[in-house]
């Protein structure tokens, strides 16, 4: 593919897009919610980091143990708490199962698969029936050892009654970053890691950015003299001036369990694969990865999850497009004449901002 | 801590320690990554729960029930770990015939006064040999120690003294049968004990299912034994309870019997709340001891240095404790130095004198009855954060002057214009007396000093900058203060002021101008002050001697500042050295980090496993050695024993391994020490909508209760009136607070993530009573009402206990109805009365009985009459639910050692 | 698609020049970004330290410049908390620096209704005067039956358990010389 065919959607090393004279490898954050124990942490060691000001009316949501409610422009990182009974609970299990059976991305299929963890029991080998090709890999039906199958057996024969999950949510820093691509003043822009940030002092205001993100992460901060940054567009910067000095980024140095591990996307990557399958191996077919598949519709994130339920449960979206990927074939059919209106739409803005 | 991550099995009971201790539960975490499993036993689902892979509800305050439960399957199955449990406890030791146990008595031991509402243990105490003869059963673990009886050992809350070892015994000569055979053995009695404590009476009392049980016991016997070992951690929620210190001791027994004392993995892990609270009980700011666990002496007990010397250091006891006058005399000569003489017996008369409890609680009456005239708040804010709120602010509101040393402008420093008892009008602000003084301190970074953590830990912190303003640590302030005062006494010769006078206050000052906290801790550490080494400072505490010749403020401590080198402030990261980690810090004693280890090792001194190994005995150097300090004479061989008779340290056999106990051994049954039973047996909480279903006995006959107007009690069980407060409440913290809220509430990072008061009830009892998410309910007990937020949620569960659905309501207590700080709310600590554990003197505050009603609670004046009128339908009165003896049964008849006292 | 960028004259030539040539990386950077630095890099100097809050004893790095703490966060070499802290813990730098932190010593005169400020030298003034005084109205020198008390039970003290090991030791050792015993601290709460 040519360096425009990828701008936009589809794999691509954004670092190299971006023409870094001195790149550096893409860094990103793996969450493992499965760990989280929703203290918060991250939230706090965000604000104080960043000196982000006290978000909302200090009054209880009555929303489990949240009380932020949601990613914005003062909350950087944002815990979810969801509670769930039983049923619930054997959904989840059965859509992960389903995940498998349909060869749907529990991992990404781009990515090379590390060989399936089994936490001490040995290489297991691979089963009749099993896709070894590189594809999807059915995990559950690869276990093959007695003592993985009682493991596992023990496990999802037992349904909790009652389950709470906790999981820290914080920008994806997506390969095709929709708040990046519509910036019209270069506010926005891709880090020699491969993460988005915003520069405060270029942003504008103009809150484009906000209708282009998927995941609704980055949004205005209100006008508010008492303030810093208002008016402003804000999220994370997964610590752009930490990692300039090779500083891990406040959450996940902060986090008491490592459910926010910070290093190398390809080794979180890595990381939250054998995670998953040592989970799945243990019976806890709910598990699976989120964000890390670069077919997706933003290219693959930054940020990639650990999640023990579907997407929209904890309030993600389940196929996040950017609306840019769009372009492209808008172009094909709109020739020249969408260009020029988006060139229109851009120029009267910037003459209305003078 | 890190020290979780070798476990194989974690029961946090007790605690909420994801919750409240996120990053020691990293720990835990990684034990569980690595497999082992992980159970949380809570009446709440928390976050703790929701990353364990078993919670088990309970109900608030049965935990006996559960642990004894444990006890009963482990001995009736034949799954304890018998060669530790033969070498290393007391169970095959011998107790005299003249015990008897609840199971005769209908809930109460042998010794109960009825008049006085205590024990005297004479009849807990080991078989002596020759027994029979001559000696009266009351003589072991009597008479030497100045035989006290429980009445005022609870006074002086003498549990207290055992922070660091056991009480004294007269002797070490016991019997023992080592098959367990003799219906007598310590085992043989607890099998008796806890014959009735079954899965069902589980399922009955805690509402915990018998698989649920069956879960927990399979998972701890497990993995405990030779290859594997579990660990208990627990918190407040066991030590808030009128039988606090006997939860804790059931676990114990379960540990001991499980073999997982003193061995990596093992243990049971007191997850304290405070930075330095370890410190703070190690040298006490604590009415009833003195640094080092020392007793402060009590009227007619210690009224001279003899009986003082006699009670707390039994020359013929085994272990360490036999030197206490070692560590009592170089106490005396820290404080009094020159002035502290052998002629006038180490100045200990300038010692004050107990008559009784004296502890906050006690004190808070006394206040509010006018008998008290300044108080100092250190950091601490009691009209939030003490039980019974309103008798903490009315109490303030009778001082003379109040001095408040606080980051923020917290409740008990504005109560005169901001309690909730001006808005009803029984206090008014220009009527209130108290002169205040806020000061305010320096924070943690701006001083330097020491913490010890939960675990024993001494870490020196730095000072990084200067306070700001007026703020000044407590150190220069009590140091000025102090200064001051014995100015102000200067020429004085009313003896009263010779303590005050001839009192060591002189401090080097540091380069800031200010005293030295190096200087103190070396003084804590101890010296020499004379013969070769004068000058110098101890290296450990078996340099202190009862001639004199050292000084040391805190026996415990010393060896922190051996050599000149403050080991406190050692840094050596973490991940240069072994995960024992002995040069990050000092632990006391001795820098263990594991207590009694030498338990890691089998009687002849080999590690149990190569997998749980820890310390053992190098036979080719004749030395015990490992990953820690050895916690045993270093040269003393596995195959020493002593010449019968012989006391302190050397009286220790080479297989004796807790050395802190004056026979060596671990306590399954505790013949002295325990002032309200020799083994944990259960009580219903004073508030309790349940009958105790296993003895007459309601509640522990030996609680601590205090009858007054102002502390009124729900009836309990099938009393009548019960049905007025039929839920029970449990208070507890949040990990976005910090107990009271002075650290918390007003911090805009912290107030956002938990702005306001809730309460947590069942989806079930929302039902019931029509309460609605997010709405606002008012929750009403025998003292008073609050209101709170409302959280429905499937993480309270109902629990049915003797066929009856029993409700259960959380309430977090971090807020107050201050004006300054960021967020407010009624406090849940206002909810509670003021009732006691014999031994320690902590209040119940984990449980008690209340109802709730939806909507916000009545303001001004009607908020009386709602209390009131709930207090007359239940017919409550200053008598209710403080009977202490309700059993049938007559104890001092049965009970012939009861003659002659 | 680049079409926002050619109406901004400043950063084209960077644009081509680097070869970001869709201005979405070097050549939109301003000059703040381009030299951004962490203030854990340009502290004076680092301070270990322990958090204040619960018992874990969770290391603590201070960051001090120009005599202000600008961050505190976890200390890597900790055995015990390698490098981590909890909300609380990572709030410490609000703790310290907090706006409406007390600073001044305040006094409320009985009856009062509002605060006054006090000099601090008077404040420990007046407090050493009325602790010798109380002490003197309330001084038990023995009980009924003549035995010794030389005692006070008319001071009292509550805290301790967030002090450190000297204070409570001074603490302890001023009040007992003094004859005062009530005193107590969380650790019985």
């Amino acid at each position: 593919m040519g360096y425009l065919d990828r701008q936009l959607s589809g794999p691509t090393d954004p670092i190299a897009d971006a023409a870094w004279e001195e790149p550096r490898k893409r860094k990103g954050f793996f969450t493992d919610t499965s760990i989280c124990i929703g203290c918060k942490a991250c939230e706090v060691a965000c604000k104080e980091w960043n000196a982000i000001p006290q978000d909302g009316n200090l009054d209880l949501l009555g929303s489990s143990y949240d009380n932020t409610g949601a990613l914005g422009a003062s909350t950087w990182r944002h815990v979810a708490f969801i509670e769930q009974t039983s049923d619930r609970i054997e959904q989840a299990r059965e859509s992960g199962r389903r995940l498998v059976d349909l060869g749907m991305p529990v991992m990404p299929p781009s990515q090379p698969m590390s060989p399936p963890h089994t936490a001490g029991i040995g290489p297991s080998p691979a089963a009749p029936g099993i896709d070894s090709s590189g594809g999807p890999v059915d995990l559950v039906g690869g276990m093959e050892s007695a003592v993985a199958q009682a493991t596992m057996a023990a496990a999802t024969g037992t349904v909790p009654d009652f389950r709470w999950l906790m999981s820290s949510d914080v920008c994806k820093h997506c390969t095709h970053a929709g708040c990046l691509d519509v910036c019209p003043t270069g506010a926005l822009f891709r880090t020699e890691f491969g993460t988005v940030v915003v520069q405060p002092d270029v942003c504008n205001g103009c809150g484009y950015c906000v209708a282009a993100c998927p995941f609704g992460v980055i949004e205005r901060r209100p006008t508010d003299n008492t303030v810093t940054n208002h008016g402003n567009a804000q999220k994370c910067t997964l610590c752009y001036d930490r990692l300039r000095d090779d500083q891990t980024p406040a959450c996940a140095k902060a986090c008491p369990t490592t459910s926010i591990k910070f290093g190398d996307l390809d080794e979180m990557v890595a990381t939250a694969q054998e995670r998953v399958s040592t989970l799945r191996d243990n019976g806890f077919t709910e598990a699976r990865l989120y964000g890390a598949n670069a077919e997706d519709g933003v290219g693959g994130t930054g940020s990639v999850f650990l999640l023990l339920d579907e997407p929209e449960v904890y309030g993600l979206p389940p196929d996040p497009r950017v609306p840019t990927a769009a372009l492209p074939d808008m172009f094909r059919k709109a020739g020249m004449a969408g260009l020029a209106m988006l060139a229109m739409a851009a120029a009267s803005f910037l003459g209305r901002r003078r | 801590m890190q020290d979780l991550a070798n476990a194989d099995c974690i029961v946090i009971q007790g605690s909420n320690m994801a919750e409240c201790h996120p990053v020691g539960y990293q720990w835990v975490t990684e034990a569980r990554l690595k497999g082992a499993k992980v159970i949380h036993i809570d009446p709440r689902f928390t976050r703790t729960s929701a990353t364990a892979d078993k919670h088990v509800p309970i109900r608030a305050g049965s935990d006996v029930v559960f642990l004894g439960a444990l006890i009963n399957h482990i001995l009736a199955n034949d799954l304890y770990f018998k060669e530790y449990v033969v070498a290393y406890t007391n169970a095959a030791t011998i107790v005299s015939d003249e015990f008897k146990d609840t199971e005769e008595l209908d809930g109460l031991f042998s010794g109960y006064d009825e008049e006085l509402g205590n024990y005297d243990p004479s009849s807990w105490a080991y078989a002596t040999e020759g027994e029979g003869e001559d000696a009266s059963p009351g003589t072991i673990g009597g008479p030497a120690a100045g035989h006290e009886h429980g009445h005022s050992t609870s006074e002086r809350s003498a549990g207290d003294e055992h922070g660091s070892g056991g009480p004294a015994l007269e002797h070490a000569r016991v019997k023992r049968d080592e098959t367990l055979q003799d219906p007598n053995t310590v085992f043989q009695i607890l099998k008796r004990h806890y014959s009735r404590y079954t899965p069902e009476m589980v399922a009955d009392v805690c509402g915990v299912s018998v698989d649920d049980f069956h879960y927990v016991a399979k998972a701890l016997t497990e993995n405990s034994g030779r290859d594997r070992t579990s660990a208990f951690c627990y918190a407040v929620g066991w030590t808030q309870h009128t039988l606090g210190a006997q939860f804790i001791r059931t676990a114990a027994i379960i540990q001991l019997l499980l073999g997982n004392m003193g061995r990596p993995g093992g243990g049971i892990m007191a997850l304290r709340g405070h930075a330095s609270i370890q410190g703070s009980t190690d040298i006490p700011t604590l009415y009833n001891i003195l640094p080092g666990y020392l007793a402060m002496p009590m009227v007619g007990n210690h009224d001279t240095w003899d009986d003082y010397v006699a009670a707390i250091a039994n020359k013929a006891q085994k272990g360490f404790w036999a030197n206490a006058d070692a560590y009592a005399v170089s106490l005396l000569k820290a404080w009094w130095g020159d002035a502290a003489t052998k002629e006038n017996n180490w100045a200990y008369d300038y010692l004050p004198r107990l008559t009784g409890a004296h502890g906050t609680y006690q004190t808070t009456m006394a206040m509010k009855d006018g008998e008290v005239e300044g108080y100092f708040l250190l950091g601490q804010n009691p009209a939030v954060g003490s039980a019974h709120g309103r008798m903490q602010r009315l109490a303030l509101a009778e001082l003379k002057w109040l001095v408040v040393r606080d980051l923020q402008m917290i409740e008990s420093a504005t109560f005169w214009k901001d309690a909730p008892e001006i808005a009803t009008g029984e206090l008014e602000t220009e009527k209130i007396g108290t002169e205040v003084f806020f000061l305010p301190p320096a924070s943690h970074v701006e001083k330097a000093g020491t913490f010890t953590q939960t675990q024993r830990l001494l870490q020196w912190r730095h000072k990084a900058v200067n306070p700001p303003g007026d703020c000044q640590s407590e150190l220069e302030f009590f140091f000025e203060l102090g200064k001051r005062i014995r100015e102000r006494l200067a020429g004085s010769d009313d003896p009263r002021d010779r303590p005050l006078l001839d009192l060591t206050w002189d401090y080097p000052l540091d380069e800031d101008g200010e005293i030295s906290g190096e200087a103190v801790l070396q003084e804590i550490n101890g010296r020499h002050l004379s013969g070769e080494r004068a000058g110098e400072l101890a290296d450990m505490y078996t340099d202190l001697k009862a001639d004199g010749s050292t000084s040391c403020g805190c026996w415990i401590y010393s060896g922190v500042y051996a050599k000149g080198v403050n080991r406190a402030a050692n840094r050596k990261p973490g991940r240069e050295q072994s995960p024992v980690a002995q040069e990050w810090g000092w632990a006391w004693p001795d820098n263990r980090r594991i207590l009694y280890n030498r338990a890691s090792a089998d009687p002849e001194g080999k590690p149990w496993s190569e997998r749980k190994k820890y310390v053992w005995w190098d036979e080719e150097n004749q030395t015990w050695t490992g990953l820690d300090t050895p916690d045993f004479v270093k040269t003393k061989a596995p195959s020493y024993r002593p010449e019968p008779g012989t006391g302190g340290p050397d009286g220790l056999a080479g297989d004796d391994p807790f050395v802190m106990m004056a026979d060596g051994k671990g306590w399954l049954f505790t013949p002295k020490g325990m002032l309200d039973g020799p083994l944990p047996t259960h009580y219903e909480p004073q508030e309790s909508p349940v009958q105790n279903p296993l003895y007459g006995q309601q509640s522990n006959p030996a609680r601590r209760v205090f009858p007054r107007k102002d502390n009124l009690w729900s009836p309990s069980g099938t009393a009548p009136g019960s049905e007025v407060y039929p839920f029970v409440f449990t208070t507890y913290r949040l990990t976005e607070h910090h107990t009271a809220g002075g650290m918390s509430r007003w911090l805009p990072y912290l107030s956002e993530l938990q702005p306001e008061m809730f309460c947590e009830v069942s989806p079930e009892l929302a039902e019931d009573r029509g309460l609605v998410n997010g709405g606002w309910a008012t929750i009403v007990s025998a003292r008073t009402a609050i209101e709170a937020r409302v959280l429905v949620t499937d993480r309270m569960t109902p629990l049915v206990i003797s066929g009856r659905t029993i409700h259960q309501i959380g309430l977090p207590y971090h807020w107050g109805v201050g004006k300054e700080a960021v967020v407010s709310g009624d406090s849940a600590n206002d909810l509670l009365g003021v009732a006691l554990d014999p031994n320690v003197q902590i209040q119940e505050s984990k449980v008690g009985s209340c109802d709730i009603r939806p909507g916000r609670r009545p303001r001004g004046e009607a908020i009386l009459r709602l209390v009131e009128e709930y207090q007359s339908r239940a017919g409550v009165t200053v008598e209710t639910s403080n009977q202490l003896k309700t059993a049938e049964s007559n104890p001092t008849e049965s009970n012939p050692t009861e003659d002659g006292h | 698609m680049d079409a926002k960028k050619t109406f901004l004259s400043w950063p084209v030539l960077r644009q081509f020049r680097s070869g970001d040539f869709l201005g979405r990386g070097p050549a939109v950077t301003s000059e703040r970004t381009r030299t951004l630095e962490p203030r854990t890099k340009t502290a004076d100097r680092v301070v270990q330290s322990v958090c204040p809050y619960c018992a874990v004893g969770c290391g603590q790095r201070v960051y001090v410049k120009d005599e202000k703490v600008v961050q505190i966060e976890g200390d890597p070499d900790s055995p015990i908390s390698r490098g981590r802290l909890c909300p609380k813990g990572s709030a410490s730098e609000q703790l310290v620096n907090s706006p409406i932190r007390q600073t001044h010593v305040l006094y409320r005169r009985p009856h009062g209704t509002s605060w006054e400020r006090m000099d601090r030298d008077t404040a420990i003034d007046m407090i050493a005067d009325r602790f010798v005084e109380s002490r003197r109205r309330t001084w038990q020198d023995a009980d009924e039956h003549g035995r010794p008390l030389r005692r006070t039970m008319g001071i009292a003290s509550l805290g301790g358990a967030t002090l450190d090991n000297e204070e409570n030791y001074l603490i302890k050792k001023l009040f007992t010389a003094a004859g005062a015993i009530q005193i107590e601290n969380q650790a019985r709460i």
